[in-house]
């Protein structure tokens, strides 16, 4: 593994460096700790800094460079014309990038010779024999013009390699260098050190941001090449989901109302469950509850917090469902035939709500308890009972605080996955009835993009859209819950 | 309260006797403390069957059902079954014909057929002659032979095929059924501990008996060093930024509005993420624990950031003044003093933060690290990040999604071992908490 050989080298490097320029700075005062400006660790660290964090930033982004510019450069060598015949411009690259790594393959086993793998006049027929021999994948007909692509896409990989461990190394080494250079018994290493941890500190909290950004990016990028394919209006205005994968485009309805409704449905269903047995429990934790039977209850409650959504996924359809069919299905305890199957609205929503409650029990119960003991002594004063107190002034008082929080448990409902996945059911219908299969924008998510589908097809595309979508709507949620609860905070601060 | 409230309940006969008005009250006092309780013990009720049927339907996939069988094959026998046309089904004769002396020295009178024997448990010749092939020199003396029973059967034994319910199929009939129980009672057949469920790897779509969960505990395992790698200097590093050195501005709020949102995106927005910037644009290998570790890196930063703040904040000024005033720099008083100090808060949050990137499941079906990927054990420590492999919840999620009746015990299963690891890890955080934190 020649990169992580790379890496050792550089800390090799570092290690090095720090051993000189912390020998250096004693000889520099001769061996007198006190001559120097600062601690002799600090000239070594500078000295290992300097090689080691501008060598790992450039290997990091020449890591990311690489193949954007080598995929630039290969997908220019495709005649437009084969490009323009319907293959799509990733198809083409990706069998490119098959070539060349049965190319590599075929040296790997000895059955090419370097110099044959880099032959621009290879007769094409006898190579793709050779490298279906050697057991690559590739298809049985290479162009030449693939061939040469594939070629080139292994030369710029193999010299770009090089290149970037060259490159690495001499600035490793430079920098050691330098920071050995600078070490003298009067230079500020203290400062220059304590400079370069505070640009790291920096650079670490702005991967924050760099995430947001690559999350924007990604999805606004896919989304409009979707839109490209597909029409946006027809997208967002369109009451039908069916998606085809025999025939590119055309044939497919891409329509995100159903998936929208599923989702807003099953979110309402799971805040009807959680949301009064959330707050009420909240309520008697914080006003009623003992001590002991608060320090029992509330963490057995957030249990409930720490399960994975798997496990709820699979609850869902292997416990509630098939109860739910016994209650309300087919010869079932109520004698009415409503439900079809186990996955419906109606599971994959009470599964959630059970998931939820804790999500709004813990923050109600921060909430009320962060209404001031004055407003309840006050309410007790008049004679109201502690039910009334609570109905008619902490409830009031924490109002914005808990639909903030309801909001959040929302924004956690419509973005969430494996219950659904599990537990909905994979048809999306405009339907009223809760015992019907439905299906939502992150069911859809995960099934558009874990088939075999090609990723320029609109049927994949139409995933990025709809985590816009999901996104947008979360981010929306998210920033109007916590403007709600951030406002109602200042009212006691 | 209101004047007309009063002016209805002012000629009271005496305080001790209770008026209809605050019956009413005490009573909504009473009604409402109920809806409490009832709240609460519905919330419990969930976590207990959530509990039970867990444990109920997880178990037995902890234990599956064997056919053992001594028998010995003389050398005889051997040379005659190699000369044959069909070899295997010689090794199935004398299989079979070892079997019915074993039931009729118990005393058990019942009609064995071949077929049935097939049915029960799969094509016992094949596997015979390979051991006897590799292992010539056991020819002769007497080998007992362990038999993986056929999924229907190990479904009689754990209550999954009935007698009412099972019908008559190419797979089983219901006489086969009479030759199961007289072979539990004749003690050949029985449950023994399944540790191919543990060390195994997943199996293809028909074989739930060969499916094991191994293979993605090691995928996890290693998207775990990687979450761990990267989020704890990466988690630490910002928290600190952010508490102790960045200026009251715009940027650093943009930071922490930012920081704050990430917190509740979604997390298959975040595979969406991996899949188009790690994946499309990197070109980094599809279905690797390296890139669901990083994916689930990005998700976990911020839920440990947040924790993180909060035990940086909890370490009193008083240290950082002592610190900067006997001459320490505030370099030297955060990484000396403060982060010392912060160490078991801040751990904490991680082991949690972990915790839930360990059960993380939707962005990584995104990536491609769904449970059929996982085939076998990667084949050295580097290999273990690049090689294509799943985890533990992607798994469950692939087993459940199958038909075969027979992968749901599976994924039940493997709820019980993923649990144990949360578990474990909380434990842990609780532990860390109640031993060093420290209350200023």
């Amino acid at each position: 593994m020649p990169f992580l050989w790379l890496v050792l080298i550089l800390l090799a490097i570092a290690a090095v460096g720090y051993a000189l320029g912390r020998a250096r700075a004693l000889a520099s005062s001769g061996g007198d700790i006190v001559q120097l400006h600062s601690l002799p660790v600090y000239y070594g660290s500078n000295a290992a800094l300097k090689s080691l964090v501008p060598a790992l930033a450039v290997l990091a982004v020449w890591l990311v460079a690489q193949p954007i510019y080598v995929t630039n450069v290969v997908s220019g060598m495709i005649p437009q014309a084969q490009i323009a015949e319907g293959v799509s411009d990733s198809l083409a690259l990706s069998e490119v990038r098959r070539i060349a790594d049965g190319l590599d393959l075929a040296v790997a086993n000895g059955a090419l010779t370097e110099g044959e793998a880099r032959d621009g006049n290879a007769d094409v027929g006898a190579l793709t024999q050779t490298l279906q021999d050697a057991g690559a994948v590739v298809t049985n007909e290479i162009t030449a013009q693939a061939l040469a692509a594939a070629q080139r896409f292994r030369a710029l990989s193999a010299g770009g390699a090089w290149a970037m461990t060259a490159v690495v190394i001499a600035i490793a080494v430079i920098g050691a260098f330098v920071g050995i250079r600078q070490t003298h018994k009067d230079f500020r290493a203290r400062n220059v050190v304590e400079q370069g941890i505070r640009a790291l500190l920096i650079a670490a909290s702005l991967i924050a941001i760099l995430t947001t950004l690559g999350i924007v990016l990604s999805l606004v990028f896919n989304t409009i090449e979707f839109f490209r394919l597909y029409p946006a209006l027809d997208f967002f205005f369109g009451t039908e989901w069916a998606p085809s994968f025999t025939g590119r485009g055309g044939a497919s309805s891409l329509g995100v109302l159903p998936l929208l409704w599923g989702t807003i449905y099953i979110s309402v269903v799971a805040l009807v469950v959680a949301v009064p047995i959330g707050l009420f429990s909240a309520i008697y934790l914080s006003e009623y509850a003992s001590p002991a039977v608060r320090s029992f209850a509330k963490p057995l409650l957030e249990v409930l917090a720490g399960i994975p959504t798997i496990v709820y996924g699979l609850f869902a359809l292997l416990t509630v469902g098939p109860l739910l069919v016994s209650v309300f299905g087919e010869g079932g305890l109520l004698g009415v035939n409503w439900q079809g199957g186990g996955r419906a609205v109606i599971t994959a929503g009470i599964v959630m709500g059970i998931m939820l409650i804790p999500f709004v029990s813990s923050l109600s119960d921060d909430i009320i308890n962060a209404v001031p003991q004055a407003l309840r002594d006050g309410s007790y004063g008049l004679g109201a009972t502690q039910s009334e107190t609570v109905k008619q002034v902490i409830l009031p008082a924490a109002l914005p605080g808990i639909v903030g929080a309801i909001l959040l448990a929302a924004s956690r409902a419509i973005g969430e996955t494996m219950i659904v996945v599990l537990g909905a059911g994979a048809a999306a219908r405009l339907s009223l009835s809760p015992f019907e299969a439905m299906t939502t924008v992150t069911a859809k998510i995960v099934s558009q993009l874990t088939g075999d589908s090609d990723f320029a097809s609109p049927e994949a595309l139409v995933a990025f859209a709809l985590g816009m979508t999901l996104f947008i709507l979360t981010l929306g949620l998210n920033i109007l819950a916590l403007h709600i609860v951030r406002k109602y905070r200042e009212q006691y601060e | 309260m209101t004047d007309t409230n009063a002016s209805r309940t002012a000629p009271k006969a005496s305080l001790l006797t209770i008026d209809s008005h605050t019956k009413r009250r005490q009573a909504a006092e009473k009604r409402f403390r109920v809806y409490g309780i009832v709240a609460i013990v519905i919330g419990m009720l969930f976590l207990a069957v959530l509990a039970v049927s867990i444990i109920r339907s997880g178990l037995p996939a902890f234990t599956k059902t064997i056919v053992e069988v001594e028998f010995t094959l003389t050398q005889d026998e051997f040379d005659a079954a190699e000369k044959q046309l069909f070899k295997t089904k010689a090794y199935a004769g004398y299989f079979n014909a070892a079997l019915l002396t074993k039931l009729r020295e118990q005393g058990l009178d019942v009609e064995v057929d071949a077929k049935a024997i097939e049915r029960i448990l799969g094509k016992t010749g094949g596997t015979i002659r390979e051991f006897y092939r590799a292992n010539t020199e056991q020819i002769g003396q007497p080998v007992a032979f362990k038999l993986a029973a056929a999924s229907r059967v190990d479904g009689y034994f754990k209550g999954r095929v009935s007698r009412d319910t099972l019908q008559d199929s190419r797979f089983m009939q219901l006489s086969d059924l009479d030759l199961v129980d007289a072979l539990y009672s004749a003690g050949i057949i029985r449950q023994v501990f399944n540790w191919t469920f543990i060390t195994g790897a997943d199996s293809g779509v028909d074989n739930p008996g060969g499916a094991g969960i191994g293979a993605s505990v090691v995928g996890s395992f290693f998207m775990m060093l990687v979450v761990l790698g990267l989020s704890l200097p990466i988690g630490v590093a910002a928290s600190i930024y952010l508490e102790e050195f960045a200026p009251q501005n715009r940027i650093t709020d943009f930071i922490e509005v930012n920081i704050s949102n990430l917190a509740a995106v979604p997390s298959i927005v975040y595979g969406i993420l991996g899949l188009s910037i790690f994946i499309q644009v990197m070109h980094l290998p599809q279905s690797a624990p390296l890139v669901g570790g990083l994916v689930l890196t990005l998700m976990t930063l911020p839920r440990i950031i947040i924790p993180a703040r909060a035990a940086l904040k909890a370490v009193p000024p008083s240290i950082r003044d002592a610190a900067l005033g006997v001459g320490a720099s505030k370099v030297q008083t955060v990484f000396h003093h403060v982060l010392p100090l912060a160490t078991p808060g801040i751990l904490t949050g991680l082991i949690i933060g972990l915790g839930q990137a360990l059960g993380e499941t939707a962005p990584l079906l995104l990536i491609g690290m769904v449970g059929f990927v996982a085939r076998g054990y990667p084949d050295g420590f580097i290999a273990g990040f690049t090689d294509p492999n799943s985890a533990m919840p992607a798994q469950i999620y692939t087993w459940a999604a199958r038909a075969d009746v027979g992968f749901y015990e599976k994924a039940w299963g493997g709820i019980i071992i993923l649990l144990i690891f949360l578990l474990t890890m909380n434990i842990l955080a609780v532990i860390l908490r109640r031993k060093f934190e420290r209350r200023w």
